[in-house]
């Protein structure tokens, strides 16, 4: 064997391996630079460059697609952070430029329109990671079969409404333990029903665990609902909305730093959650319609 | 040769070890601590540190921990038992954190220092340069160490009393020890690579 001459990059532990080293943080949607540099003095451990938070994408509709790449190297130059960014369900070119452009995560994102209502991006051939959002194992374990090397609960982002992401956390955990506590013989049924292939199947039911670092989305707004989704199971949480489209962003994002890390004391998240000036207002999922429900895109 | 003592206690057997665990990959860390008999505590307030015999520092993001440790009144009880001679393991992140001095931190972005090094935050460049390799680590035997490299810092320069233990191809510094503190830029605790945690488990039995 030859020692310290070669090297692979873009292998599976490298991919799974940067979202293992963001556990127990927060990763904040930003639009500008500026926004980048307060989510990175507020402590975030990475940051999601878009053009618009899902709550403006929702108010203006649209077609939303992947950032201006101006944009994404103004964020990437402004912070050392991880910088993650969008691309749209299927459309492998979007995520093929953010590759180029050297995000450090692409986001193959349900709040972006899709472009492909059958197919998800083939993401393994890439060397940039990719996290997937999913509703319920099944789902997750399709995009780890993609290659996904992270996985979020999608959650209903840009409402401010924490229940769909207390949904889906609470199915992907428990459907989870529904498997390991399966007999070896039930498990090709189970593989049949989660719509996934046996092997990956048989891993978490042995496990008890998926394979890549599973964290939350969609609907956080305060330090207690970070907090929340860190006690459902999470292994940190992604914060849309919730932060630039609040009262006092800086301080509302400190706060759901601190109380993502102590998400078990709740004398450190009262103390989080003083004085941090309007929430955003939000929208309850269930005055939604379904037809903009974006956590019913993808498959 | 004597035949091996099957019945032998391991490495870590009757130590109580911390694990930084404000964020990043503490639960890697914690389970290879646990495999090698170690109890770990999961530290995050300074009245966890009081009945730790050493500490690991994983990784994640440095800055974070940085913010956190200052947030939490952590900084200064870290820095007195590191100071008195608590053996510490730094990974990637947490070598950052025990190095004397930083480049490339965010601004303001402190260290707990300790070691007398100076390291580079980001030194490989972004998640696209990230890397796997083999590394010859002579202090911890012939067999080659798999050591993967995320977003990793370097050590671009050490003071007289750091050992390098392993070097890059390109001779950048990837591994140092300075009597109980131990830090590499790679992450053994994702490789199922146990040597660096028995190494750092015996200085903390050796200290206690």
């Amino acid at each position: 064997m030859t020692e310290n001459t070669t090297t692979q990059t873009g292998g599976l532990r490298v991919k799974r391996g940067l979202a293992e080293m963001l556990k127990g943080g927060v990763i904040m949607d930003v639009v500008t630079a500026e926004q980048a540099r307060i989510a990175e003095d507020a402590g975030a451990v990475a940051v999601m460059a878009l053009e618009r938070v899902p709550a403006d994408i929702r108010a203006q509709g649209g077609v939303a697609r992947m950032s201006d790449p101006d944009l994404i190297d103004q964020i990437i130059a402004t912070v050392s952070i991880p910088v993650m960014a969008k691309a749209r369900i299927g459309h492998q070119v979007e995520a093929q430029v953010l590759q180029a452009l050297g995000v450090d995560y692409i986001d193959e994102s349900e709040v972006l329109s899709p472009a492909d209502y059958v197919n998800h991006i083939d993401k393994q051939p890439f060397t940039t990671p990719f996290v997937c959002g999913a509703t319920n194992l099944g789902e997750a374990l399709r995009r780890i079969t993609e290659g996904a090397a992270m996985i979020r609960s999608k959650g209903e982002a840009g409402t401010g409404d924490v229940s769909e992401a207390t949904k889906h956390i609470r199915t992907i955990t428990g459907e989870i333990r529904a498997l390991a506590a399966k007999s070896r013989d039930e498990l090709y049924v189970a593989a049949k029903e989660l719509q996934a292939p046996y092997d990956l199947v048989v891993e978490i039911a042995e496990t008890g665990k998926l394979p890549v670092v599973l964290f939350t989305a969609g609907g956080v707004a305060t330090p207690a609902d970070a907090a929340f989704m860190m006690q459902l199971g999470a292994d940190g949480v992604f914060v849309g909305s919730g932060i630039f489209k609040s009262g006092d962003p800086a301080a509302r994002a400190a706060a759901i730093v601190k109380a993502t890390a102590f998400f078990d004391d709740p004398a450190v998240i009262a103390e989080a959650s003083r004085g941090l000036g309007e929430a955003m207002v939000g929208i309850n999922v269930a005055d939604l319609p379904a037809p903009h429900r974006l956590a019913e895109r993808g498959w | 040769m004597s035949a091996p003592d099957l019945g032998a206690a391991p490495v870590g057997a009757g130590l109580r070890v911390g694990v930084l665990a404000l964020q990043g990959d503490v639960r890697e860390h914690a389970a290879v601590l646990t495999a090698l008999g170690a109890g770990v505590v999961l530290v995050r307030r300074a009245s966890e540190l009081d009945d730790v015999a050493g500490l690991v520092l994983p990784g994640g993001e440095s800055s974070v921990m940085d913010k956190l440790t200052r947030r939490f009144a952590l900084r200064d009880p870290l820095r007195e038992r590191i100071a008195a001679g608590l053996p510490v393991y730094g990974t990637c992140a947490g070598l950052i954190l025990l190095a004397d001095r930083l480049l490339d931190g965010i601004a303001g972005q402190q260290t707990l220092g300790g070691l007398d090094a100076t390291v580079r935050r980001n030194a490989f460049g972004a998640q696209n340069e990230s890397f796997e390799t083999r590394l010859a680590v002579p202090a911890l035997g012939d067999a080659p160490v798999a050591a993967t490299f995320i977003r990793a810092p370097e050590v671009v320069e050490v003071g007289a009393g750091v050992d390098v233990l392993a070097r890059l191809a390109d001779g950048r510094i990837v591994a140092v020890e300075q009597g109980p503190l131990l830090g590499t830029a790679f992450h053994p605790e994702v490789d199922g690579e146990t040597r660096f945690h028995a190494r750092f488990l015996e200085q903390v039995r050796a200290a206690v």
